[in-house]
């Protein structure tokens, strides 16, 4: 059963409200549908199987507020677990950033599900599992992958007149292919709303070419390069730098959105002009849930334009506090990039590193948003726009901040964790130290 | 769209769990008192396992195992004056794996009834004989023999949760006002507390019921300068722990004196969360002003709360049986410590370093009496006098390595996901010679003091890593001389382990805990704690963290 359609969800949502006796209630249901296949050595090693349903509701008597879950939908069930909520409610502290639930909302209308992947079997993944297997088998590489699929829906409503109900799709699918001997990795990774783009095979093919072509690496000196980093290698760096785009902290003066002396630095110019960050439910290539959470909207949201920060996101309390617009946090972004594909800035490179992927980032300070990690699974030396030798792995200390301003190009937008990203090419990118890891 | 994992939950990083929307660790939602009622009878489980076995062999398997669990956990979140978010969890239902034709198969139902778990047991042997048909070598698991009906319960001496949630609360909100009033600008604590109940039964005729608990306080203090833009955080010293909330009531007896000039203090098996959060409060505000590190080479002295991470990191996880042979290639990595590199005899560290593994030490987070597969927990040496001579190992895998016995590394987060090879506690064994800190730090000409963790990153095979802390202090001709900033250390791990120079006595060893380490694809948790004296490491590369932006 879990995947509800509307009017089943609705079903139920009503009848768990006409239970509650609080102020106010909020229900939503969540379920989840899908599975998993792991192989490592070349062989399957574990798969699994998702199928869920979750009810949880929220009871408020002024601003004591309680949430209680199940995933038993009897009316005796459903009526428990509203009891329990209230009774957690009246027990709980009253919240000084207590807001009142939202009512009635306009959400726009994401895309977000494919049948095809709502569709997807065992034998499905299997399949692919299999191609991807085959692949390395015949030339005698070691594969290991990951495939996993998820069909969800959501739904919310509460005692205030929000209705809110999507349905949603996903595949994300990853391989690491090795060399028999340990001194060649390559990696590809990918995620899909719609299938019809996948070939677990095609994919394991360019991590095959990356694992064969990264044999025999040699070191060169840490120091600042030019890079060309790959999607996979920019991504978490770029979500990272998102995830401090939080208003009341850089208010609070703990974030490198805070301003000295006070206030946030919301209209500067913090960064190459030809940065523009954005989240859109309803693009296209990411899709989206319309709505956050706490059901507020989810509408087309310009983080950096041209450089400047535009606008920060925030909870409903702090908006309400410090009379800003009420924004969400976004479930995916949108970087802008240009035309050309990795290859056409691999031609223009005179000295260089192409970097497919970033490995183990941590932040090193919250302050300046330095982070470490290592590359990982393919890293090439560019000579007078050829790959001329892969190289020896590197461990990084760089601040997304200063990447963003110190741009060369930037590359055709390609899908990676629910967003789109460009390939970039960066000057002066800090490599402090080298790794003998492959 | 894509599936966000909650990425609070797999990380180290401390910062990452205040978040005010943390929505309980796990399970159903439930009312507090929930979680002291008994709901486990091992009389009636042991019927449900039989009935699952049952099953599992008339459908063709030639091994199977029952877990049927019930895990509970409750968190609690404050910032400042405020609770932010509590939640009480609670998961029950039952796993059952199996071999059918040399493969294992695995299926999950919180139907907790006799047709539930056949029912179970059935799709687990059909999940089986599909995957054996792309299998290349059929399973082989060390002989095991069975235990009959056995009990084990960590050695607690107050369950948490039969402490009111209000005396958990005013506590966090006490060390929130000590912070306050030393001088933080924000604080944020939280208290994690996990029970498992966990009932286990194989076909080797084991039946073996176990409780198991857990707790972790924690906070983190801000301090913000805000004419020159300058903020800094202290996180808390406090380690996770297999204990009760016995952990919370501080005694003078578990209190170890930090080095002379630092006012730090070291906590053993009970934690006192006002005394850290008044510290933490005013090294915050120092570390504002403290001097930036110079680069260079610089002897480093690490107070366990620091060196449980390096030794998790660079020693835990390499040691890793399946990480090794490359079961984890394609999330987090495979190892140096090659099958190969072993037999290469080389020394993974000098001759003081002796680690070893263990699921048995009271008051650690991995202890337990027998393992999520039915094996008797025990210690055993991973690096002997420098030398690596063993790994971590599960039933499936000790015939690899040319042994006959598990070491009983298999853990599962929960009843719903299949169990397979985690960390054991890795721990440094102490000096054998009497050596306090404050004589280690007298033989110290040019270093620096770190205590705490802070960032740490390392790579896929565990050659390269960088570490933070939580504070650092100069050491000059043998005495601190002053809080520091900026501080990281990058290392190679041979390199690393080969420059310890001194370890402080039993008197001084502790531990370090990981609640939240993640592994694996879909990803699961396992809790894990890493013991250890002071102890020096000489000639460590030290960069300086201090960026200029915008």
């Amino acid at each position: 059963m879990a995947i509800l359609s509307k009017d089943d969800a609705n079903t139920i949502l009503k009848k768990v409200l006409s239970f509650s006796k609080a102020d106010e209630c909020e229900v939503t249901l969540n379920g989840q549908n899908g599975g998993n296949i792991r192989t490592a050595r070349n062989m399957v090693s574990t798969s699994g199987a998702v199928d869920n349903v979750a009810l949880t509701v929220e009871s408020r008597f002024g601003k004591r507020s309680g949430i209680a879950t199940c995933n038993e939908f009897d009316d005796n069930t459903l009526r428990r677990t509203v009891q329990r909520a209230e009774e957690i409610a009246r027990l709980a502290p009253e919240s000084p950033e207590y807001m009142p639930l939202l009512g009635a909302q306009q959400y726009l209308a994401p895309n977000a599900f494919a049948q095809n992947t709502a569709n997807i079997t065992p034998d499905f993944r299997a399949k692919q599992a299999g191609a991807s297997i085959s692949l390395c088998d015949q030339k005698k590489l070691s594969s290991a992958a990951f495939l996993e699929d998820t069909t969800g829906f959501v739904a919310k409503r509460n005692s205030k007149g929000l209705e809110a109900y999507q349905q949603f799709t996903n595949l994300d699918f990853s391989v690491t292919v090795r060399t028999p001997d340990g001194t060649g990795s390559g990696y590809a990774i990918a995620d899909f709303t719609d299938i019809g783009k996948f070939d677990a095979a095609k994919m394991t093919q360019i991590a095959a070419e990356k694992a064969a072509g990264s044999v025999g690496a040699k070191a060169i000196e840490p120091g600042k390069y030019t890079v060309i980093l790959e999607p996979a290698a920019s991504v978490e760096l770029l979500g990272n730098m998102m995830q401090s785009f939080d208003a009341r902290n850089a208010d609070e003066g703990r974030s490198f959105l805070s301003k000295k002396g006070g206030g946030n630095r919301k209209g500067e110019k913090l960064f190459d002009p030809r940065v523009t960050i954005y989240s859109d439910p309803t693009h296209p290539e990411v899709p989206d849930l319309a709505f956050a959470g706490d059901g507020r909207p989810r509408q087309k949201v310009t983080w950096i334009e041209k450089g400047v920060v535009k606008n920060m996101y925030s909870s409903r309390f702090w908006a309400q506090k410090s009379g800003i617009t009420d924004i969400p946090f976004p479930g995916a972004f949108i970087m802008e990039g240009g035309t050309q594909s990795t290859q056409d800035m691999i031609k223009s490179t005179q000295k260089g590193i192409l970097v497919t992927r970033l490995w183990y980032i941590r932040s090193v300070d919250p302050q300046t948003l330095l982070y470490t990690g290592l590359t990982r699974d393919g890293t090439f030396y560019i000579e007078n726009g050829k790959i001329k030798h892969p190289i020896k792995n590197f461990r990084f200390n760089e601040s997304p901040i200063i990447m963003l301003n110190n741009i060369e190009a930037l590359g055709r937008p390609q899908r990676l964790n629910g967003s789109l990203v460009p390939p970039m090419k960066i000057r002066d990118f800090t490599f402090t130290s080298l790794s003998d890891a492959v | 769209m894509k599936r966000r994992d909650f990425v609070g939950l797999t990380s180290l990083a401390a910062g990452a769990l205040f978040l005010p929307s943390f929505p309980g660790f796990g399970g159903t939602l439930v009312d507090p008192s929930r979680l002291l009622e008994p709901v486990m009878d091992a009389a009636v489980n042991k019927r449900l396992a039989d009935a699952a076995m049952n099953a599992a062999k008339s459908a063709g398997a030639s091994y199977a195992d029952v877990r049927i669990g019930r895990y509970l956990n409750q968190s609690i979140f404050t910032r400042e004056k405020q609770v932010q978010n509590i939640a009480s969890g609670e998961s029950y239902g039952a796993g059952v794996r199996v071999l059918a034709n040399g493969t294992w198969g695995f299926a999950a139902t919180n139907t907790v009834t006799e047709a539930g778990l056949a029912k179970a047991a059935q799709l687990a042997v059909q999940i089986a004989k599909a995957n054996s048909k792309v299998q290349k070598d059929p399973v082989k698991l060390a002989p095991q023999k069975g235990y009959g009906e056995v009990t084990w319960k960590t050695p607690i001496q107050q369950n948490s949760f039969e402490v009111p949630v209000a005396q958990k609360v005013d506590l966090l909100l006490a060390a929130n006002a000590k912070a306050l009033d030393n001088g933080a600008n924000f604080v944020n604590s939280a208290l994690f507390q996990v029970n498992e109940q966990k009932y286990f039964a194989s076909t080797d005729g084991s039946y073996i019921d176990q409780d198991v608990h857990r707790i972790w306080p924690t906070f983190s203090v801000t301090a913000i300068d805000r004419a020159s833009g300058k903020f800094r955080t202290r996180e808390a010293l406090s380690a996770p722990m297999g204990l009760g909330y016995e952990y919370l009531v501080p005694k003078a007896a578990d209190k170890i004196a930090g080095p002379a000039g630092t006012g730090l203090i070291g906590y053993k098996n009970s934690y006192d969360i006002i005394e850290d959060a008044t510290l933490a409060a005013k090294q915050a505000k120092e570390k504002i002003t403290a001097k930036s590190v110079t680069p260079g080479k610089y002897d480093l002295v690490l107070d366990p709360n620091h060196l449980g991470l390096t030794i998790h990191e660079s020693v835990g996880h390499p040691t890793e049986l399946d990480r090794v042979l490359g079961y984890e290639a394609n999330y987090a990595g495979t190892s140096f410590a090659t099958l190969d590199w072993r037999k290469q005899g080389k020394p993974y560290g000098s001759k003081l370093v002796n680690i070893f593994a263990d699921k048995t030490q009271l008051g650690s987070l991995g202890a337990v009496g027998y393992d999520d597969e039915g094996v008797k927990t025990k210690q055993w040496d991973i690096i002997k006098d420098g030398k690596l001579v063993d790994y971590q190992k599960t039933r499936d895998q000790a015939h690899i390595v040319g042994q006959n016995e598990s070491d009983g590394c298999s853990y599962s987060q929960s009843w719903q996901d299949v169990q397979f090879q985690r960390m054991a506690n890795i721990s440094l064994k102490p000096g054998t010679q009497k050596l306090s800190v404050d004589d280690m730090i007298k033989g110290v000409d040019k270093g620096i003091y770190i205590a705490g963790r802070g960032s740490f990153s390392i790579d896929q095979q565990r050659y390269n890593s960088q570490f933070g802390g939580t504070v650092f202090y100069a050491i000059e001709k043998g005495k601190i001389a002053g809080m520091i900033e900026d501080v990281a250390y990058q290392t190679n791990t041979i390199e690393f382990w080969n420059s310890c120079a001194a370890i402080c006595d039993e008197s001084d060893y502790r531990l370090f805990g990981s609640f939240f380490d993640g592994k694996g694809q879909p990803s699961q948790v396992s809790a894990v704690s890493h013991g250890s004296a002071h102890t020096r490491f000489n000639g460590v590369n030290v960069i300086n963290t201090a960026r200029k932006v915008g």
